[in-house]
């Protein structure tokens, strides 16, 4: 068989397909399990950072991890119209993929453009809150998954907040494509460290919180509401407000939240 | 002289006949990836791999490669070792794979995975051209790390994440250069590389005219 004939060509085009694909299909397959284990990991990470529970930085064990994860985090599926816990006779919770269901036909819903503040078009009917249990078992924080569009890319994050329901206790990011060095600085721990203790809402239950375009002037009647731009980086900065504004909002976590207030009233009075 | 030769295709591209400098190929993928010296390094490896690996496997089948469809057989063994490199980063490295994000697939567009395969691995033995491969990717990664080490001492004051120059944002001295963030300070830097390096090699510099 000559090397340039027809039957030569399809035979090597055909061979090579198929060693190349069984490589690769093996390494996909078999890798799948160390990866998803990465992922979930590194969710877990961002959860107990959010919620300021582990440290930045400091190299935590996997056990130690999980244990904190047992121990202190109490995960519930919200359906986000109604904010009431969904169960199993729902969902299968324990193996509901939150970042899967949002581009499901069946089980996300599209975002009126006026309200579609976090630019994401879709968002999943059901999202995860991780309820931080503090002493005593009542609930000490909330930490709810946040995302939206920067500058180039989808920023994934979690916010904590405090038992009240509107006072930030941590942010993170833990997955985005913004630029290294500007947009990139959402990961900063100095940044997120301005986060703790501002306001979302105000009396009037209007969400406040925002990140500027620029330095906070300490002197402005609103710093409780505000954070500092990231410099060099408005759009990613905005994204951020807005993302923000969309996930505490009445679209997204707004009535679960709502509920969340009324229970902690009560529970005050009580 | 097997063994001077099998030397020669392994140092040589390091700084004799650099990849980059001197055959000016696989920049673009040296501007995207080396804003920090730990994701430089993360792609320095991953191309010797892709690189040693992909120029021994067109070697090997290299009498069997029909020259009408040599480009798109290259093409496919590189891309394939590129996935299994993505795949092994995500499994094992996941940080630094967090950083690289979409430029591990951009290996498969670098020149230089092409270029060798093309002109050494058709015409020469796996195992030289195996060693022409790592000695070219070792190249490349010289100046991928060269750069990624200005570009984040001076960038961002760090080396490997730790702070070496205290910020003046954060109270320190030291007002970082916004530019070296950016990917044009990588061609500058680069092009500062082939300037100190055609000092010391003049027969490097092109004839005129």
């Amino acid at each position: 068989m000559k090397r340039d004939s027809t039957a030569q060509t399809l035979l090597v085009a055909t061979l090579l397909c198929v060693v190349c694909s069984v490589i690769v299909a093996s390494a996909a397959v078999g890798l799948r399990h160390f990866q998803l284990e990465n992922k979930q990991l590194d969710q877990k990470k961002n959860v107990l950072i959010a919620a300021g529970l582990i440290e930045e930085g400091r190299a935590v064990s996997q056990q130690e991890m999980d244990r904190l994860f047992s121990e202190k985090i109490h995960r519930v599926l919200i359906d986000l119209k109604t904010g009431k816990v969904v169960d199993s006779s729902v969902i299968d919770v324990e193996n509901y993929d939150q970042r899967e269901a949002a581009s499901d036909p069946a089980r996300s819903q599209s975002i009126e453009p006026a309200a579609d503040l976090a630019r994401i078009k879709r968002r999943e009917k059901y999202a995860f809150v991780y309820e931080v249990v503090g002493a005593g078992g009542s609930v000490d924080q909330l930490v709810l998954p946040i995302y939206g569009k920067g500058l180039w890319s989808t920023l994934y994050g979690f916010l904590a907040l405090a038992s009240d329901g509107n006072t930030v206790r941590g942010i993170t990011f833990y997955e985005h494509g913004e630029t290294a060095g500007l947009g990139a600085e959402v990961e900063n721990p100095k940044w997120r460290a301005i986060w703790p203790g501002k306001q979302v809402f105000d009396e009037s239950g209007d969400i406040r919180l925002e990140v500027l375009k620029g330095h906070v002037s300490p002197t402005s009647p609103d710093v409780k509401y505000e954070v500092d731009g990231i410099s060099g980086a408005t759009i990613t900065s905005k994204g951020v407000s807005q993302l923000i504004r969309y996930w505490l909002g009445p679209d997204a976590f707004g009535p679960f939240l709502e509920q969340f207030h009324q229970q902690q009233d009560q529970g005050a009075d009580a | 002289m097997p063994e001077t030769k099998a030397k020669d295709v392994l140092i040589d591209p390091i700084f004799r006949n650099n990849p980059i400098a001197l055959q000016v190929l696989g920049i673009c993928s040296a501007l995207a990836v080396t804003t920090k010296v730990e994701t430089s390094v993360a792609m320095a490896l991953s191309v010797v791999f892709v690189l040693g690996c992909s120029n021994a496997a067109v070697s090997l089948i290299r009498n069997f490669i029909p020259t009408n469809i040599r480009i798109i057989v290259q093409m496919t063994i590189i891309a394939s070792l590129v996935i299994v490199v993505d795949q092994m980063l995500q499994a094992f490295a996941f940080d630094a794979s967090k950083q690289m994000s979409v430029f591990v697939g951009l290996i498969i567009t670098n020149c230089i995975v092409m270029g060798r395969a093309e002109a050494f691995a058709m015409k020469n033995p796996p195992l030289i051209s195996a060693l022409d491969g790592i000695g070219n990717a070792i190249g490349y990664s010289v100046i991928l790390i060269v750069v990624g080490f200005v570009r984040e001492l001076f960038g961002s004051g760090a080396i490997w994440g730790y702070q070496v120059f205290p910020l003046s944002t954060e109270g320190g001295w030291y007002v970082a250069n916004g530019l070296l963030l950016l990917p044009p300070s990588a061609f500058f830097i680069i092009g500062l590389f082939i300037w100190v390096l055609r000092t010391f090699k003049p027969e490097q510099v092109e004839q005129e005219g």
